[in-house]
Parts: C-alpha cells; sequence; structure tokens
C-alpha cells in the first residue's frame, strides 16, 4: 500500500501543477506595483485611524442620534464577505462536487482574511479602544455583541483549521521542491509524508471540519444580525434578520470569491485551472442568491409597508423616497437587476459577466448594509434635531485602508502558499475521475455486464484515499 | 426599598429651560465645542423635546422636558457588553464610566435617545472651570454618559442619614432639575410609597408613559395638559 502511494506526492515531481508553485518561486515587478499601490492606501488607513485614536470620534460624521455609521457597515460587509470561503468551500467538499477542486483554497483565504478586518472594524468603532479587554473581564453574557465574540472566535477558530488542514499536503510539496523558507514550510508540514494513513487521517479530519464549520458559519451572521434584531428599533426589530442577514452574507461572499478568483486568474495565468465553468457554476449560485435576496428583501419591505406603523415609516420612507433613496434604488439596481440580467444569460455568464457581476453585488451589499444601519438611527422615535449623517475622510481612509490590507494580506498567502491546492487537483486527476464515473454507475439500475462491487474495484488499482472519501 | 421616579406636570411646565441648565452645571457637562451643536453632539441629560401636531392653522406645538426614563425594563442595560450600565436597586439606571468601552450600543438600543457620548476630551472655558461639581466625575472622551437621576446626591443624602441614624427623609434626595423648576412641575420621590406626592400624581388620571406601548415602563412619568 505504502509502496503505491508514495509516488503520489514528490517523486513524481510537479510535472504540469509546477505552474501553481510559480508566484512562490518568483514574484514579478507587477507583484511590487501591486503592493505598493495597496500599501498606499493601508498608509491612509492608519494615518486617519491615528488620527481618530488622539483626537477621538468626533473626528468622524457620527452623532446623536446617528451612533453607527460606516464602521458597524464595515464590520457587517467583512463578516458578510467572510462567508465566501468556509462555508461554500465545506458545502461543495460535502456534496462532492468535483469542480471545487481548484477553487476551495482561494474561498478559504478569503474567509481567514477578511474576519480579521470584521473583528478589527468593531475595534477601529470604539470610543475606548484601550478598554477591550473588558469585554472579557466584565463580560455581560445577554448583550448580543457577547454574542458575535463568542461567534466569530470559535469561527475564526474553526476556519484557520479548516484553512490548514488541506494545506498540509501543499506544504510539503514546496518544502519538497523548494528553497525557499524551509524552516517555515518544514514545520508547518507536520511531518507529511503523504502515507496512506495520513491521507486517511486528514480526509477525516477534513469531512469533520467542513460539517462542524457550516453551523457555526451560519450562526456567526445571524447573530451580527441579532446586534439589530434585538433591539427595539424601527426596521432593526425584525424576525427575518437572522437568514436574511445570512443569505446576503453567502451573496456578497460568492461574489467576492468570483472577484477574487478572476485577480489569481489574471494575475497568476492560471486559466488552465480557473476555468470559464468554475465562473460560470458561481456565477448560477449568484444567481439563486441574487433571488433570494430579492425574495427576503421585499418580504421584508412589504411587511413593513403593509403594516404601517408610523415609526417603522418613517424609516422606510426615508429609504424609498427620503435622503436615503439614492443608496436603496441602487441597491435594488446593483443587488438585483444587473446581476439577474447578466447571470441568467448563459451568453453573458462568461468570466467577464459574472465579474461585472459580483462588483455589482458586493457594490450593492454595502450599500445595503448602510441602509440597514443608519436609516434607523436617523428617524428614532422621539422627535429630534435634524442631524445629518455624511462620513468623513477619516471614515473612508479607513474603510479604504481595511480593503487594501485585506487585499495585500490575501496577495501576500499567494507568495507564501500555493492558491490552487495542488494535491486535491492531482487527486482529482488520479483518482476522482474513476470514482466520479462508479459512483454514477452506482446511481443507475445494474446493467447484466457490469459487476455491482465498484468501489472495491478500484481500491486496489489508484491511491488508498477511496477509503475515505470514495462512498 | 425606595424607587426613586419623577413625574413632570405639562400643565405646570413653562418650558423656560432652567431644568436643562441646572442639569448641565450640577452634573459637569461641558459646552459645546465650536460647531458640535450644529453636528449633534451637544451634550443636554435633561432636554426639551418638541411636538409638532395639526396642520396650518391649527398648530398646537407640545413640549416635553425629557431626562432619562430610568425605564423599570431598561432596553440599553440589556445589550451593553461590559455591563458598564445597569439599574440599581432602587430603579436608577446608571453608567459606569470608567468601564464603558464605547461601543454605544446603549445609545442606539434606548428608544428615547437619552444617552450621549464624548466625542472628544471635555473642555470648559477658563471662567467655568472653577465652577464644576466637585461630586460629579468629569467623563474622558469615548465612553458614553446619561441622567443619573443626580445620584451623588441620594448617596449624599443617604450618607448624612445614616450618620445622624435615622432614615432618608422625603425630599431630602431630589435632582437638580426638580430642585430648580420654578413654576413646581417636577416633583421626584418615592413611587412605592403610596403617602408620597410623586405616587398619587402618577396615578392621576392626567398621567402618561412616554412610548407606553414600548413596555419599557418609564419611572418618568408625564401629566396630561388640561384642557
Amino acid at each position: 500500500m505504502s509502496a503505491l502511494a508514495a509516488p503520489s506526492h514528490s517523486l513524481s515531481g510537479l510535472g504540469e501543477d509546477a505552474i501553481l508553485i510559480e508566484p512562490i518561486i518568483r514574484t514579478t515587478a507587477r507583484f511590487y506595483l501591486f503592493t505598493g499601490f495597496l500599501l498606499s492606501f493601508v498608509l491612509l488607513g492608519v494615518v486617519a485611524y491615528v488620527h481618530q485614536y488622539r483626537s477621538g470620534l468626533g473626528v468622524t460624521g457620527l452623532n446623536r442620534p446617528v451612533y453607527w455609521g460606516v464602521y458597524i457597515t464595515n464590520f457587517v460587509f467583512f463578516i458578510g464577505i467572510s462567508h465566501a470561503g468556509t462555508l461554500i468551500s465545506a458545502i461543495l467538499r460535502i456534496v462532492g462536487a468535483e469542480w471545487r477542486r481548484t477553487i476551495t483554497r482561494s474561498a478559504e483565504v478569503i474567509t481567514v482574511m477578511v474576519l480579521l478586518f470584521g473583528v478589527g472594524s468593531i475595534l477601529i468603532d470604539l470610543g475606548r479602544p484601550d478598554r477591550m479587554l473588558n469585554v472579557v473581564k466584565h463580560a455581560h453574557l445577554q448583550s448580543p455583541l457577547l454574542w458575535d465574540v463568542c461567534s466569530i472566535s470559535v469561527y475564526l477558530t474553526c476556519s484557520t483549521i479548516y484553512l490548514y488542514l488541506p494545506l498540509i499536503p501543499d506544504i510539503a510539496i514546496l518544502r519538497d521542491h523548494t528553497s525557499k523558507r524551509r524552516w517555515l514550510y518544514r514545520t508547518l508540514a507536520l511531518g507529511w509524508k503523504g502515507t496512506p494513513r495520513q491521507y486517511r487521517v486528514l480526509e477525516t479530519l477534513m469531512a469533520v471540519m467542513a460539517v462542524l464549520v457550516i453551523p457555526v458559519a451560519i450562526s456567526v451572521h445571524t447573530v451580527v444580525s441579532f446586534v439589530f434584531a434585538m433591539t427595539i428599533q424601527p426596521m432593526w426589530h425584525s424576525a427575518i434578520f437572522g437568514p436574511f442577514f445570512v443569505v446576503g452574507a453567502i451573496f456578497s461572499g460568492i461574489a467576492a470569491l468570483i472577484c477574487a478568483m478572476a485577480l489569481i486568474r489574471w494575475g497568476y495565468g492560471l486559466g488552465a485551472y480557473l476555468k470559464p465553468i468554475h465562473f460560470n457554476n458561481l456565477g448560477l449560485l449568484l444567481l439563486v442568491m441574487s433571488l433570494l435576496w430579492l425574495y427576503f428583501t421585499a418580504s421584508e419591505f412589504l411587511t413593513t409597508f403593509y403594516g404601517h406603523e408610523p415609526s417603522h415609516m418613517a424609516v422606510f420612507n426615508a429609504k424609498f423616497y427620503g435622503p436615503y433613496a439614492p443608496h436603496f434604488w441602487t441597491m435594488c439596481l446593483t443587488c438585483f437587476v444587473i446581476p439577474f440580467v447578466i447571470l441568467c444569460n448563459r451568453k453573458t455568464r462568461t468570466i467577464a459577466g459574472t465579474v461585472v457581476a459580483s462588483i455589482s453585488v458586493n457594490i450593492g451589499m454595502y450599500l445595503e448594509r448602510y441602509i440597514i444601519v443608519v436609516p434607523s438611527l436617523s428617524n428614532p422615535r422621539l422627535p429630534h434635531e435634524p442631524a445629518v449623517y455624511g462620513p468623513t475622510w477619516v471614515e473612508w481612509g479607513i474603510f479604504s485602508g481595511c480593503f487594501a490590507a485585506f487585499v495585500l494580506a490575501y496577495a501576500l498567502f499567494t507568495k507564501f502558499f500555493p492558491i490552487v491546492s495542488i494535491w486535491e487537483v492531482k487527486e482529482g486527476r488520479e483518482k476522482a475521475v474513476a470514482e466520479v464515473s462508479g459512483r454514477i454507475r452506482q446511481y443507475l439500475p445494474a446493467s447484466p455486464d457490469t459487476p455491482e462491487v465498484e468501489p472495491d474495484d478500484e481500491h486496489g488499482t489508484t491511491t488508498p484515499m477511496v477509503e475515505v472519501a470514495g462512498v | 426599598m425606595a424607587r426613586w421616579g419623577m413625574v413632570i406636570d405639562l400643565d405646570c411646565c413653562t418650558a423656560c429651560q432652567a431644568c436643562v441648565v441646572a442639569c448641565q452645571a450640577e452634573n459637569n457637562q461641558p459646552p459645546p465645542q465650536a460647531g458640535q451643536a450644529q453636528m449633534g453632539r451637544s451634550i443636554a441629560w435633561m432636554e426639551l423635546v418638541t411636538y409638532h401636531e395639526g396642520q396650518y392653522p391649527n398648530v398646537k406645538l407640545r413640549i416635553l422636558p425629557r431626562p432619562c426614563m430610568h425605564c423599570d425594563e431598561p432596553p440599553c442595560v440589556k445589550v451593553c457588553p461590559v455591563g458598564a450600565t445597569y439599574k440599581s436597586e432602587e430603579g436608577i439606571v446608571g453608567q459606569i464610566f470608567g468601564r464603558c468601552i464605547g461601543c454605544r450600543y446603549c445609545t442606539t438600543a434606548c428608544p428615547y435617545t437619552v444617552r450621549y457620548f464624548n466625542w472628544y476630551e471635555p473642555v470648559w472655558p477658563e471662567p467655568m472651570q472653577k465652577g464644576l461639581n466637585p461630586d460629579v466625575s468629569i467623563r474622558p472622551k469615548g465612553v458614553v454618559e446619561k441622567c443619573t437621576l443626580c445620584h451623588h446626591r441620594l448617596i449624599k443624602a443617604n450618607d448624612l442619614a445614616r450618620y445622624e441614624n435615622r432614615p432618608l427623609r422625603p425630599g431630602e434626595y431630589v435632582p437638580a432639575c426638580v430642585e430648580s423648576c420654578p413654576a413646581s412641575a417636577m416633583v421626584f420621590g418615592d413611587l412605592d410609597d403610596p403617602e408620597s406626592e410623586v405616587s398619587q400624581l402618577a396615578h392621576s388620571r392626567r398621567a402618561f408613559h412616554l412610548l407606553e406601548d414600548l413596555g419599557t415602563e418609564p419611572k418618568v412619568i408625564y401629566l396630561q395638559e388640561k384642557e
């Protein structure tokens, strides 16, 4: 058995997959330029935050009653994007969608990286960031914000493990094939030799984590919505918010994944791995989510309108005709009309088409978060002096800084680890083709000339992973 | 155990704002810095809220002095992640300035918008600095503050009563706003004491709560204007 398994990782060389470790070995001038471009925004964000830290939150456009603005929008938006990765990857793994092999890694990295900025946005929003450890010291479990703290830290831990596990065989490849950062790869590879036993353990752990991470991911965005829904403020206090936020999160998450994949494909010339079919399939998922988004949005607004409670209608009107109408109608355009038109037509569901739809969706979802947070606050129940909220350069600076830092962290990841899973692609080539045709044969009524026991037949001829993954 | 509450008779109130000024002076609320008031950042724990009713020419303007409602079911206390806001045994909704992390969840959860935030380090003009109340701590930038029903006055009155070995007498503890009202529109006391003026007025037919249907059970009770 071990003799059979050995060639499947290092000895045979990387062959056609060598291009996947190319970005780790060589860094082009273009990459440095890109990094420099991002760093300038990160710097802007740092300057803005230092200014805010020294002067106080007065440098933002926030006021009474609009106590929350861009930072909380960023928090919800970034946490939403994090649903791209782990959740989508876990679902695709569990259902055995074979087209996942080249895209799961790029999805999982989004989750881990963007979560840090989601949590960061909350810390940036604090008036007293120096006291943030009070959340642990004086934890008040009744507060939905504390549910967030718990849920997000579990999510971050699970997603990191879930990213790391399938990375181990690839780190071993790097250890064996490159001369760079040997100490790092040797440590992180955890003595991976690619024995059948190691593969069996790895596959089991990955399967367990894939199942475990789904409820955690769902809970994260549900409790993010609870921050709003648990209050009694108009158009926040809504039972639909949990699922509504989860749907929105997956929606913007898929869109972010498509953008990231297009960048990787273009930047590293990985057209052979991230093919039009991947964009087509993700585009279809995005289309489904766009319809779900419309369904939830329509349910939310119709119930409010029909009930016609004055305090709720004040917020409703602010969104439909009032100061937030530009945001609202742009959101409808970018979250539904544009992606729907592009994605429901096979001719436009190309790489370029899905990318345009995805950028549109992400703009729309940011606007959605914004008009969830701000209009409810600017229309409190008691009469108040008119106070208009407009974000200042500090808030935009910090937003662009966070976004640039996220892209930078993502780009740097691709310089340390292969962004397309090498061993999973190899496994797909060597084994999954046979396995899938075997699986399809199982679904059909047995024809007299094919034997019944398919998996056993393959067991001897290919890698031993079949035992775990092939059922 | 007392349950402190306040009755505001809108029939007596002249909207003179003496309560607003008294509260600001008593509780060391900094005057807004240049341009901040227009942004909606001035701090006034006691504020006059104006309701416009009807259409021209039959317009009526109603004015309500609005302190913190000191709800028996306070929505702000529930949501604070660090327990920096709490309801005391005597029903006062307080704020621990030294613990608040400035997340402003309580400010967004309060349906009466009675909570204020320190956007900058507070500054007083030179002549006002001598007039700061030594009994009330000055809030640093980045924390939330609110009406405490002049809690420091309760502490002082309790200390005195304990020193003289007697129970707290009615009228011994009164917040600054109530004390300053020239029209005697505000009455303060123990809502659980059936003998007290405040509890008798609270049962008046003219009595109502702000946003009663939210179920927050405010301990600030308004008396409707007489026709």
